[in-house]
């Protein structure tokens, strides 16, 4: 599988859509997604465009479908959740669409002003009926007897439960007043049911069946429905049941609303698209010039007969695929799995058309440079499970569409998070550390007891420690089978132990990683035809690289084999030794092993000399190259040199063929002005490139002790939590320490998790990236490419998605 | 009667991952210091006194080690009535959910 590794192969496809079918096979390509649009028209600017009007109709239909949705939100009617994916109507369907919508607002805009008019109404009598609360009781206390309810007739109130008889009925000389409608038989019972409950009585609503089958309208079956009469008295009564009204207006609008918004996006899209192509000659045939993926070609010829077989048209569109030596874009095949990967290279940068893709390792590297970094069982275990919970719920709806960021960041890495949790655990179990305590699986390798009885004196009181030398029998009894010696969580001199290993350990996976993005580097050169570049910039890089890390390397390899306990006090410092390698010093120190002096000479020579050929190697070779021969046959494939040059050069190839003459017959002079400065350009960026290369395999090897630093502060930050939170709940020995371990556990997970786990966790996260994207990814990846980007309508973005909305 | 409903959903939610992270990391401490493991000897509150005046030496840190181990047992089953206690909460939520649409 070449994509993920390399990226596929693209061509630019010209097709050619007759007239009457465009429509319907830009529909098609945008349901599957398979191409992506040039605009042939760039000099045109948006006002000037073909279908101009159509989109304008566009956005005034989804103007209208916003101002739809705002109500509907504003009314707290949830919108039903449904997959549809309906297809973009044809033209004709879309007027139909736009009346619609244009009806809706219309009613809509009487409806709402109707209850606007009702809720001033309702805060008039509230406000009336305060004041006469009040009123009432100044009356009170000076008159008598008056019957109460005298001065409530005008104003009755329908949220008391008073009995209104016949007779006061009459007196309040309300009016009668009619609402009429049609409805669904079906939805019938459920309006009644909300009127009696909303007016709580005060309407009679009388209804019969209408005896011929209606259309519905957006299902387009034939349905009863149902003809009603409201009849009300009193103004608030009314207008509550223009409320009801209403309310059921929008239930039956928002039903439809969501497949409107799709329709409309699709709409829209397809006439941007149709904007971009340009006609030809004969006027009748849209030219659309696409990039294609190749293995996508025979899909694309089936789509376009799809669309040319709806669309009914009688001469079919087709595709044809045209030479060119534009770049395309990059498109590189991702699943759910290596897309998260994928998109932490891609932030970086998009490769360049078919250059090696990092994406692949990356998947192992930077969750086992993480694991390095964060290094504990526990909280590795801790992070695992979180991700393992997200990865299973990964298809839960609610989960997918919540609209928080920081939320939706871990859910799209939770492949990334796993990853890490698990490396995490295989380090931890390396490191021997959960939740800053060592786990003794197999049992020490130390043994105190040996020590103590080879220790002559008595006097041990004295001491506050006690030194356990591997050199008396008995007191190492051999190597713990993994990771560390659980003994070394007891000991003082821990991190001075510890520090030592995890600096080489650092030092020698970064050489490693460089070395690994060294030898990559080698894919490039030979994919783009390039071999020069082997002998004249990989082999020096590489030669630079190992002579003097990759002896630092071995030299800690060495130490680590040949010198044992027995010869601890005589072991060198490979530091000195390595300091006196560059000074051609080796007199004051005894050799690491014979012949070490003469090695470190060549080695050191062989470095210097790398540089030298890396800087001049490759400008000379293409100077030569140029005056040497006159054919400019040798470029082939997609150079990697100055842009406008490419394009003198294509323009130049392209002029021969028309003219039919040959290559050698063109005048060389224009050829030298072209090296000289060709030469100038290429020497400066080769000189650019060699420094960064040397000055920066010096530091990124120094930049690799990130790696040391972060566990330890790791290590000691989870070391200080346990030492200061859960051991003063552990210490408690008296009879209520037991309930009060039970808060301070609490208090312990809850800091675990915001200090160490996410706190910590991203730090290590943004360091792991850094050393990809910095120390690994410079010594081979470009990342100046463009992303191949398809026409495709699930990728486009929605505003009312933006606006939550819907 | 009164709901017996007093936190939300995320808050029980919450309480549901401590109260199963506090079993079974209590209970795994209590089974350590049970069997008196040498690297939790710092937690363990022994005094200079322990270990001088000891009649047969490792015994009085040994009862230590003990009394912490049951502690750590005791703090896990309550960390069992209170993991009950939050998946009623998370019960009543979602039926409350139920209701409310």
């Amino acid at each position: 599988m070449d994509s993920l590794l390399r990226g596929e192969e693209l061509c630019l496809a010209q097709l050619f859509l007759q007239s009457g079918s465009a429509y319907d096979c830009i529909s098609e390509l945008g349901e599957l997604g398979l191409v992506e649009f040039r605009d042939l028209n760039p000099s045109v600017n948006a006002f000037q465009r073909k279908h101009v009007n159509e989109i304008k109709n566009c956005e005034e239909m989804e103007r209208i479908l916003g101002y739809l949705l705002r109500e509907i939100k504003k009314a707290d009617i949830s919108l039903p959740e449904r997959d549809v994916n309906p297809v973009a109507p044809l033209p004709k369907h879309v007027m139909a669409i736009m009346e619609q919508l244009q009806r809706l607002e219309v009613e809509l805009g009487e409806v709402t002003r109707n209850k606007e008019k009702l809720q001033k109404n309702l805060l008039e009598l509230r406000e009336y009926t305060h004041m006469l609360r009040i009123t009432h009781s100044f009356v009170q206390r000076t008159s008598e007897r008056e019957p109460l309810h005298v001065q409530y007739e005008e104003f009755p109130f329908l949220e008391k439960d008073t009995v209104m008889d016949y007779s006061s009925m009459q007196r309040l000389g309300a009016k009668l007043g009619f609402i009429s409608g049609l409805i669904q038989r079906a939805k019938i019972e459920a309006f009644e049911r909300m009127l009696w409950r909303v007016c709580k009585g005060y309407t009679i609503l009388s209804y019969a069946e209408v005896d011929e089958y209606l259309e519905d309208p957006e299902t387009g079956e034939p349905s009863k429905s149902i003809v009603f009469l409201i009849s009300y008295w009193g103004e608030q009564i009314g207008q509550k049941v223009l409320l009801v009204c209403f309310v059921n207006f929008l239930m039956k609008a928002s039903e439809s609303v969501y497949t409107w918004v799709i329709q409309v996006k699709k709409i829209k899209a397809i006439y941007y698209i149709l904007n971009l192509c340009s006609l030809d000659v004969t006027n009748k045939c849209l030219i659309a010039e696409v990039w294609c993926p190749v293995n996508d070609i025979a899909n694309l010829r089936r789509a376009l007969e799809e669309g040319s077989r709806k669309s009914g048209a009688t001469v079919p569109s087709f595709v044809n695929r045209i030479p060119t030596s534009d770049t395309p874009p990059s498109l590189i095949r991702t699943n759910k799995f290596t897309s998260g990967f994928q998109g932490i290279v891609d932030a970086y940068g998009v490769g360049n058309y078919r250059e090696v893709n990092p994406a692949p390792f990356t998947i192992i590297t930077f969750p086992f440079l993480f694991a390095v970094m964060f290094g504990d069982l526990g909280h590795g275990l801790i992070m695992a499970l979180f991700a393992f919970w997200m990865v299973l719920y990964e298809n839960n709806r609610k989960l997918k569409n919540t609209r928080n960021e920081i939320w939706n960041t871990f859910f799209e890495g939770r492949y990334i998070i796993l990853m890490m949790g698990l490396f995490s655990i295989y380090t931890g179990l390396i490191y021997n550390d959960c939740f800053s305590k060592s786990l003794n699986i197999f049992g020490s390798g130390w043994s105190v007891k040996a020590m103590f009885t080879a220790e002559m004196t008595d006097d041990l009181s004295g001491n506050r420690f006690l030194t356990l030398d591997p050199n008396v029998t008995g007191v190492f009894k051999g190597p713990y089978p993994l990771g560390i010696d659980p003994i070394w969580n007891l000991a003082t001199n821990r991190l001075t132990f510890l520090n030592s290993y995890k600096m080489k350990m650092s030092v020698i996976i970064g050489i490693i990683h460089m070395s690994f993005g060294v030898i990559l580097s080698t894919y490039n050169h030979l994919h783009f035809r390039k071999k020069h570049n082997l002998y004249l910039v990989f082999l020096p890089e590489l030669l630079f690289l190992l002579c003097l890390f990759g002896y630092l390397v071995f030299m800690i390899f060495y130490k680590w084999l040949v010198f044992s306990a027995k010869d601890s006090r005589e072991a060198p410092s490979i530091l000195i030794h390595f300091i006196n390698m560059f000074l051609m010093q080796g007199d004051g120190v005894p050799p690491l092993y014979p012949g070490q002096t003469g090695l470190q000479i060549f080695l050191v020579v062989i470095a210097v000399l790398s540089v030298p050929v890396l800087l001049l190697g490759k400008p000379i070779y293409l100077n030569w190259l140029h005056n040497g021969s006159q054919r400019l046959g040798m470029y082939r494939g997609y150079e990697r040199v100055r842009r406008n040059s490419e394009e003198e050069l294509y323009l130049m190839r392209a002029n021969d063929m028309e003219e039919g003459s040959s290559h050698s017959d063109l005048s060389s002079s224009g050829d030298h002005e072209a090296e000289e400065f060709d030469f100038a350009d290429e020497f400066l960026h080769q000189a650019i490139h060699t420094i960064e290369y040397c000055l920066g395999c010096v530091s990124n090897t120094a930049s690799y002790l990130r790696l040391w630093a972060l566990s330890l502060a790791h290590a000691q930050l989870s070391d200080v939590l346990w030492a200061m939170v859960m051991r003063v709940g552990l210490r408690m020995d008296t009879r209520l320490g037991v309930l009060f371990l039970v808060p301070v556990f609490s208090l312990f997970a809850v800091l675990t998790v915001s200090i160490l786990l996410v706190m910590e966790g991203l730090s290590a996260f943004l360091h792991a990236l850094r050393l990809h994207w910095v120390e690994f990814q410079n010594k081979f990846y470009s990342g100046t490419g463009v992303k191949f980007s398809p026409f495709s309508f699930s990728l486009l973005p929605s505003s009312f998605e933006h606006d939550g909305l819907l | 009667m009164p709901s017996l409903l007093f936190c939300g959903p995320k808050m029980a939610a919450c309480g549901i991952v401590i109260s199963l992270w506090g079993v079974i990391m209590l209970a795994m401490l209590g089974i350590f210091f049970t069997s008196k493991s040498a690297v939790l000897i710092e937690d363990v509150p022994f005094t200079e006194d322990d270990i001088r005046n000891d009649k047969n030496p490792p015994q009085n840190v040994y009862a230590l080690y003990n009394q912490v181990g049951i502690n750590c047992f005791i703090a896990a089953a309550i960390y069992v009535a209170v993991g009950a206690v939050s998946l009623c909460q998370v019960r009543l939520n979602k039926r409350q959910e139920y209701m409310v649409t």
